[in-house]
């Protein structure tokens, strides 16, 4: 654990970030993220949930640096990240790393295991040449995954099984912060299960912050401890899961929970049976975005926060509305 | 299913072996069920369990590049669809049987306007008119709720949203009023929102044509609120099979238990595994 974290600074800060894609043989330019600020508080985490197209991906790709920020502020362990020179980035990647969706894709079929998990480590001069068999065992061994599997290929794995080498070839440089990017989605709910849980596990285990994005708001339920809910950029609502789960403040939050399945037979047919208690959200028509609280709240003007009660905010120019 | 119910469809001993690069693969391992007329009835199970290949080997779809042997009785409405001559099941699918897959680009021919695409089934198998066949294609854009139908019907695939795109395989599936829909994993690929609109849309569409429904899925969430009768499927075999209320509250096989379990739900903040 660094000096930032141990005194209790967030891990991350993220202060009106903005990604605004240019406009392109006749498209008009995109704001694909839209001022987006959070923090991420040592050894927790943020789940970031939206549809897609809400920008989710691009904040964290911008957050690592891997999209380049249009305006606003990323800092890692107390550093700016957006205008740090690329041999300093270089170095500061060790403390931040991905998991990303597609297990399949992410890992080089050509690769052992063990060139996979030792790649990181060369790269990083994180271990002495003599130590990295003792630190590649270590690593399958925290993932669970048998140490002698490291010479095989990727291919040879399961789907749940190549997930935990992405997320051990993450770890490997003791990093501080991972960006979780729909980590389970691609995978059956069993395996999704047995993988959200050695994500916390290792999160308890080692001290990890994780930003986790993901479409599915019942699995961020289970993982997170805040929640940001994203709509055409912005984000719409912020708060301590317990907060933002059971009394919502937006009515785009309220719509995205109330869309999920309940795995109660009387119970989903009922609600599958009513109409839906909000109105079609369309982020795509709706740039200006989430003024969703009325017709007359126009679609002029900057959006303001409101907070709702302490940490918890919505975003809405008007609030609390007449109607709410 | 009550038991005076006429069976619509009645499979039995189904199997399916597959044959690719010399190695054999035994996919679906003599199942037995059935789907009364305007039933809807859940095919439950995790990737490679079987689900999918069963509804496929029904339509007699092979995969490319592989040879399959299927085996059993699938009894459709007095005929056994696995004996049939190719001309005739041609006029079972699409007609009497439609399909719904997990992914709806893939599922469209991208250079023909979707309204074309629909008229094109619609012809093939009524033999209406080409006037005909358009409006009744306008119609159906129309009853999956695409707004702007008729302009709409002009617009090429890749010009309709995700969500959108699967609205228009399903009024493709609907438009020769088909006795059974098959909706492979129909959701999975949308976004949550979308997935309830969806899900909306075939209770709706069910209850207004009467057709019966074989909704093929992982998610028992998906499942819950859509079918009378659920099959869970496991390694090509039907290990449970219940009224989808007796399932839910009381799983009576392991395999089922595990699954329901791992289903994440919004009101816990609880731990997924025991």
């Amino acid at each position: 654990m660094t000096t930032a974290a141990a005194a209790g600074q967030p891990v991350l800060q993220v202060r009106d970030l903005s990604v605004v894609f240019p406009a392109r043989r006749g498209n008009p330019a995109v704001k694909a993220v839209d001022r987006v600020s959070f923090d991420i508080a040592p050894g927790q985490t943020l789940g970031l949930v939206g549809e897609s197209g809400s920008g989710k991906t691009t904040t964290g790709r911008a957050i690592l640096q891997l999209q380049s920020a249009t305006a606003g502020s990323v800092k890692l362990l107390g550093q700016e990240l957006t205008t740090m020179p690329r041999g300093d980035l270089r170095r500061m990647r060790r403390h931040m790393q991905f998991v990303l969706q597609n297990p399949y894709s992410s890992l080089h079929p050509r690769m052992t295991v063990a060139r996979i998990l030792t790649e990181p480590l060369q790269v990083h001069h994180s271990v002495a040449p003599a130590q990295m068999p003792d630190r590649i065992t270590q690593l399958m061994e925290l993932v669970g995954l048998e140490p002698d599997m490291v010479q095989r290929y990727p291919h040879e794995f399961s789907g749940g099984q190549r997930q935990r080498i992405v997320i051990a070839r993450a770890l490997a440089v003791h990093p501080d912060f991972v960006v979780c990017d729909e980590p389970v989605s691609a995978l059956d709910v069993r395996t999704q299960a047995q993988i959200v849980e050695l994500l916390r596990t290792l999160q308890d285990k080692l001290g990890l912050s994780y930003l986790f994005i993901a479409h599915d708001l019942a699995l961020v339920r289970q993982v997170a401890h805040r929640v940001a809910v994203m709509y055409g950029g912005q984000l719409v609502e912020l708060g301590d899961a317990a907060q933002v789960y059971e009394t919502p403040a937006h009515p785009y939050t309220r719509s995205l929970l109330d869309a999920v399945p309940i795995p109660d037979p009387a119970r989903q047919r009922a609600k599958l049976a009513a109409a839906p208690p909000e109105p079609e959200f369309d982020q795509h028509k709706d740039p200006l975005g989430p003024c969703v609280f009325g017709e007359d709240h126009g679609r002029t003007g900057n959006s303001t926060w409101h907070v709702v009660c302490p940490g918890h905010g919505v975003s809405c120019r008007f609030w609390p509305p007449a109607a709410f | 299913m009550s038991a005076s119910a006429k069976p619509l469809l009645q499979v039995q001993r189904l199997s399916a072996q597959f044959t690719r690069d010399a190695v054999v693969s035994q996919v679906v391992k003599g199942i037995s069920f059935d789907i009364a007329a305007g039933e809807a009835v859940g095919f439950v199970g995790e990737s490679g369990c079987g689900k999918s290949v069963t509804a496929r080997a029904m339509m007699r779809l092979a995969p490319e590049g592989s040879s399959v042997e299927l085996g059993g009785v699938v009894r459709f409405d007095g005929q056994d669809l696995l004996q049939l001559r190719e001309a005739d099941m041609c006029d079972i699918r699409g007609q009497r049987i439609a399909m719904v897959f997990q992914d709806p680009m893939t599922s469209l021919n991208p250079v023909l306007s979707v309204g074309a695409q629909i008229d094109d089934i619609m012809r093939r198998h009524t033999g209406v008119s080409r006037a005909q066949a358009r409006r009744r294609t306008v119609e159906l854009l129309g009853l999956v709720g695409i707004r702007d139908a008729a302009r709409r019907s002009e617009d090429f695939p890749h010009q309709f949203s995700g969500g959108m795109r699967q609205r228009v395989l399903i009024a493709m599936a609907v438009s020769c009023q088909p006795d059974l829909l098959i909706a492979d994993e129909p959701t999975t690929a949308l976004d949550v929102t979308v997935q309830a609109q969806i899900l909306r849309l075939l209770l709706r569409l069910r209850q207004e044509l009467g057709m019966a429904l074989m909704l093929i899925t992982h998610d028992f969430g998906v499942i819950a609120g859509m079918v009378e009768r659920v099959y869970v499927m496991l390694d090509g075999q039907i290990v449970e099979a219940g009224a989808v209320d007796d399932i839910f509250a009381r799983p009576q096989h392991a395999y089922t238990r595990a699954l329901l379990d791992a289903v994440p739900r919004l009101e816990s903040a609880g731990r997924l595994m025991p």
